[in-house]
């Protein structure tokens, strides 16, 4: 960057702790989410959901909804059939794929329970609420398909016209796409006389749990139909909007205002947004609907839910050889935004830091009775690394090796990169040794394994596990080139505006679409060190298609490596425009001026003119150059050419209650590679908030669906997001070696705490009770479970629910 | 019912119904969305507020059941344009991120301060138990109201 060749180091805005520009709001109880918001007039929804899993809806009685006090109008789907088409799915993976029609209000049959099947408008949220209940819906009932190795397996079937559940097999397969050698082969060759070890893991299924319901608001009143929501995606919206609705898309202003966290689960279109917009643009009046917290588990997406059959093969020097991956995906009963493409963010990650020989990944996605599942903070590449990681560690197990031994000898070197994978993407940057060393320092590996060793010969009932994770994740999205070959609808460039006030202050407009990252902030940073403008000089506008017409939004670790670029790219080309006016003011030539600190100077003097000046000369433009437009304002898209590679080495004690079954977490380390960084303070804060979610999984979490498909953990008391008493303080620290995709240097960092935890607790915890016989458990790892484990494995004959969820081969069938 | 509550220092009257949740009456009637809503179930705690100087989650307290009482909501913790200092500790700790939770995050750690001016680290993550953040992992709140701590005593 220009100005920071010659300022002193300390004068940088990129790489300081800055505290955020968001929190002032926010701590004063001056926010915007979208239920705060009210227009005159606004009238408010109420669902009339579906409590049966499978069904068809035989008859619909709106009459006594209708007379309810203060209700407007009542609608059923058949309504609704002129107004609204069906939700978009942005990513089936081939053309064939078994795709069903989603409609906002169920039309004839309900698919999961949940499923909207009548709309209420009312004076009041209250009163729409109220009136829900008056409409009285007559199902017949049909089988319902909860079980995903049945479900595979089929009948019944989910979309009985398809007479299949299965939506798509997908396989990736390196001898065919000649990236590497045959699985098959290399899995019989290790038969003979290598190592073979096969494993089939469960991904439990999980809610995303932001914190904020989702809320809409829709005002048709003027020229413009103006839609806020609680949304990560404003401008998917809006076109899907636009498409669904019949309605002409520059007709639609998406506003994402205070968005209170997504993690994935606002990346979605969803029928409340569509209902929402359409009764509005039916009424002609304002409409809002905010959901209830138990509406938002049971009707907003899910994440995770496969079943993973892993076979890895290996010399018996610990040399893995070949990996095969057999998925089963849950889609639930219809498909997402990006839901299909899920497990394929996963696919190319199975390798994760290794160098395989041969690798072969096949999923088959899978239709059932529940609702659908789709993006979740890391969404395909924390399936991949928990399978990996676990299979690592039992590898080493069986070899009777440390397992940060064994992973080194498999691992990616730091001299070997840039480095293109079994699975054929070229790895940029990485250093698994630097991460690693200083992991095991700050964690006292050495020491923690001479108390473990000591604790198994004292048999202390608290049993201590060193659990490992050296995950790395895919970030970035995306290069619109590999997106398309992948079949997604859209690209993953991003866009971003730099405008000069006249009296030298910044307007920085960009695609993305923050809810928490504190992207005001980093931007600002940014920015104020490109162009030499104060920090507080920067604002940063978003979230609104009439302000931010282009973008693609916030999702998958993209926002800095892709969105930031935009910026700095718009940024130069603002003192690039601002050049020639400079010389024309300054009366000397381009080429003698140089651009530093906000100024161009005349080399070698002290005479110069500020950008400021140059944005105020422009608004009078009184003495402008000819042939030159009088403004500096500038913008940029950018779409990277590779995807960024953040790796880290995460280090978890564990201590395991032998006799309770109660885990603790006693100490957890996280060095993180993620490339440069802008602020070190919101870095760190994404870490920990990732890892907690990581933990989470492994420990807490889990969407339990009843024999009937009705979801019990349907509420905060039944699904346990941990709280503080529920945590620990984590030491995280960070080694770097840039990204060479963007200018920045950056690889992203929303996911990675998220992706690397959950292995690194469900190895420790294993760890701790090896020795007792324990092999698995499934997750989350309650303390139940656990104890039934080491129960299990005392007394053989006491089946333990630690054994894998399927059968091996009716699960893959 | 009619009702007269001290809301924030502003004394009001209102007619609302007797079902009427205080989280409601605050934010659709008085217009105090500061406060929010983040569950059904008295599990989240985004909703907190202090009644009479103790905290209540005021989605299980009736509007009712404030006649008479004083409220204050996170619209009332500055003074004199000078912050509160659990607000000011919880900027300068990154202790929020979308911020969704941190209206009731910050009531009731200021409550606990109130209740235990020095609170272990273990007494501070009790004490916060039953309010729910999604996005810090809690390190960094934990770390905002140990500093609150000291600065309030």
């Amino acid at each position: 960057m220009t100005i920071t060749e010659e300022s002193p180091e300390t004068t940088l805005e990129v790489g300081r702790s800055r505290l955020r520009k968001e929190d002032q709001r926010l701590i004063t109880g001056r926010t915007r989410f979208t239920d705060n918001l009210t227009v005159p007039g606004m009238l408010f929804l109420g669902m009339v959901r579906s409590p049966i899993a499978h069904a068809k809806i035989t008859s619909i009685d709106v009459a006594q909804a209708k007379a309810a006090p203060g209700v407007i109008a009542v609608f059923t789907g058949p309504d609704l059939a002129d107004d609204v088409g069906p939700l978009p799915c942005g990513w089936p993976l081939s053309p064939e794929d078994k795709v069903p029609e989603y409609y906002p209000v169920a039309r004839e049959e309900v698919n999961f329970a949940g499923e909207i099947v009548a709309v209420v408008v009312a004076r009041s949220a209250q009163a729409a609420r109220d009136a829900t209940e008056l409409v009285d819906v007559e199902y017949e009932d049909e089988q319902v398909v909860l079980d995903l190795a049945a479900a595979a397996a089929g009948p019944p079937y989910v979309h009985p016209a398809w007479e299949t559940n299965v939506s798509t097999h997908w396989i990736f397969d390196s001898a065919e796409a000649g990236t590497g050698a045959d699985v098959k082969a290399e899995i019989e060759k290790a038969r003979q006389d290598g190592i073979v070890l096969e494993r089939t893991f469960r991904q439990q299924r999980l809610i995303p749990a932001f914190m904020e319901p989702r809320s809409f608001l829709v005002d048709p009143t003027g020229d413009q139909i103006v839609f806020w929501s609680s949304t990560q995606v404003p401008h998917f919206l809006r076109v899907f909007t636009a498409i669904a609705t019949s309605t002409p898309e520059h007709k639609i202003r998406v506003i994402a205002p205070d968005v209170g966290g997504g993690f994935g689960g606002k990346l979605e279109v969803t029928p409340e947004e569509f209902i929402t917009f359409t009764v509005a643009k039916k009424l002609g009046k304002p409409v809002k609907y905010t959901e209830t917290r138990s509406e938002s588990l049971q009707g907003a997406h899910h994440g995770r839910d496969q079943v993973q059959r892993l076979t890895l093969a290996a010399t018996k020097e610990g040399k893995v050889t070949a990996l095969h991956v057999d998925l089963l995906a849950n889609m639930g009963a219809y498909m997402g935004l990006v839901g299909p493409a899920i497990p394929i963010l996963g696919a190319y990650m199975y390798n994760a830091i290794y160098k395989f020989a041969a690798y072969r990944f096949e999923v088959k996605n899978i239709l059932t009775n529940m609702v659908r599942t789709d993006a979740y903070r890391g969404a395909g590449r924390p399936e991949a690394t928990f399978a990996i990681e676990r299979l690592m560690d039992d590898l080493a197990v069986e070899l009777d090796m440390d397992p940060l031994e064994l992973r080194a000898k498999n691992w990616i070197t730091a001299e070997e990169f840039p480095f293109t994978t079994v699975a054929g993407f070229e790895y940029d940057s990485g250093n698994y040794e630097a991460a690693t060393a200083k992991a095991k320092e700050l964690f006292d590996y050495d020491g923690l394994r001479a108390e473990q060793a000591e604790r198994r010969a004292r048999k202390d009932p608290i049993q201590l596990g060193i659990g490992i994770s050296t995950y790395t994740e895919q970030c970035g999205l995306a290069p619109s080139r590999i997106l398309g070959s992948l079949n997604y609808i859209a690209g993953g460039w991003e866009h971003a505006e730099v405008r000069m006030l006249p009296l030298g202050t910044v307007e920085v407009v960009v695609g993305t679409s923050p809810h928490g990252q504190g992207h005001e902030t980093a931007w600002s940073q940014i920015v104020a060190d490109k162009l030499g403008v104060a920090f507080e000089d920067v604002e940063v506008l978003h979230g609104d298609t009439q302000v931010a017409q282009r973008g693609l939004d916030t999702y998958g670790s993209r926002s800095l490596v892709v969105g930031a670029t935009a910026v700095l790219k718009a940024a130069d080309k603002v003192i690039e425009k601002a050049k020639p006016i400079a010389a024309h003011m300054l009366e000397a030539s381009e080429d003698d001026l140089e651009f530093r600190g906000g100024h161009f100077w005349v080399k070698g003097t002290d005479t110069g003119k500020s950008l400021a000046e140059i944005a105020f000369a422009a608004l009078q433009a009184h003495a402008w150059p000819e042939g030159i437009e009088p403004n500096l304002d500038s913008a940029a898209s950018f779409d990277p050419d590779v995807y960024s590679y953040p790796h880290g080495t995460h280090l978890a004690a564990i201590e395991v209650d032998t006799e309770t079954g109660a885990v603790a977490i006693r100490s957890y380390v996280a060095v993180d590679d993620i490339g440069k960084v802008v602020n070190p303070m919101i870095v760190e804060g994404q870490v920990h908030g990732g890892l907690t979610q990581g933990i989470a999984q492994a420990l807490f979490e889990e969407a339990v669906y009843d024999e009937n498909g009705t979801l019990v953990s349907g509420s905060f008391v039944d699904y346990l997001v941990p709280s503080a008493a529920d945590t620990v303080d984590y030491v995280t620290d960070r080694t770097e070696s840039p990204a060479v995709s963007n200018e920045l240097g950056a690889k992203g960092v929303g996911e990675a705490g998220t992706i690397a935890s959950t292995p690194a607790i469900v190895n420790g915890i294993l760890d701790a009770l090896r020795p007792l016989g324990v092999t698995d458990i499934e997750m989350p790892c309650t303390p139940m479970r656990v104890w039934k484990a080491i129960r299990g494995a005392e007394d053989s004959e006491t089946p333990s629910e630690a054994q894998p969820h399927f059968d091996a081969e009716g699960g893959q069938a | 019912m009619r009702i007269s509550v001290a809301v924030d220092g502003v004394t009001y009257t209102d007619d609302v119904e007797p079902r009427t949740l205080l989280v409601h009456y605050l934010r659709y009637v008085l217009g105090k969305t500061g406060t929010l809503v983040g569950c059904d179930t008295t599990n989240c705690g985004s909703c907190t507020v202090h009644l009479n100087g103790l905290s209540v989650k005021s989605c299980t307290v009736l509007a009712v059941q404030a006649d008479g009482g004083e409220v204050t909501t996170i619209e009332g913790m500055a003074s004199n344009g000078e912050l509160h200092p659990v607000q000011q500790a919880f900027h300068e700790n990154h202790a929020l991120q979308c911020g969704f939770c941190t209206p009731g995050m910050i009531m009731q750690a200021a409550a606990l301060l109130n209740e235990n001016p020095d609170p272990s680290d273990r007494e501070i993550r009790e004490g916060l138990e039953g309010n729910l953040c999604r996005c810090t992992g809690y390190q960094n709140i934990v770390k905002a109201v140990r500093q609150a701590a000291g600065n309030v005593r």
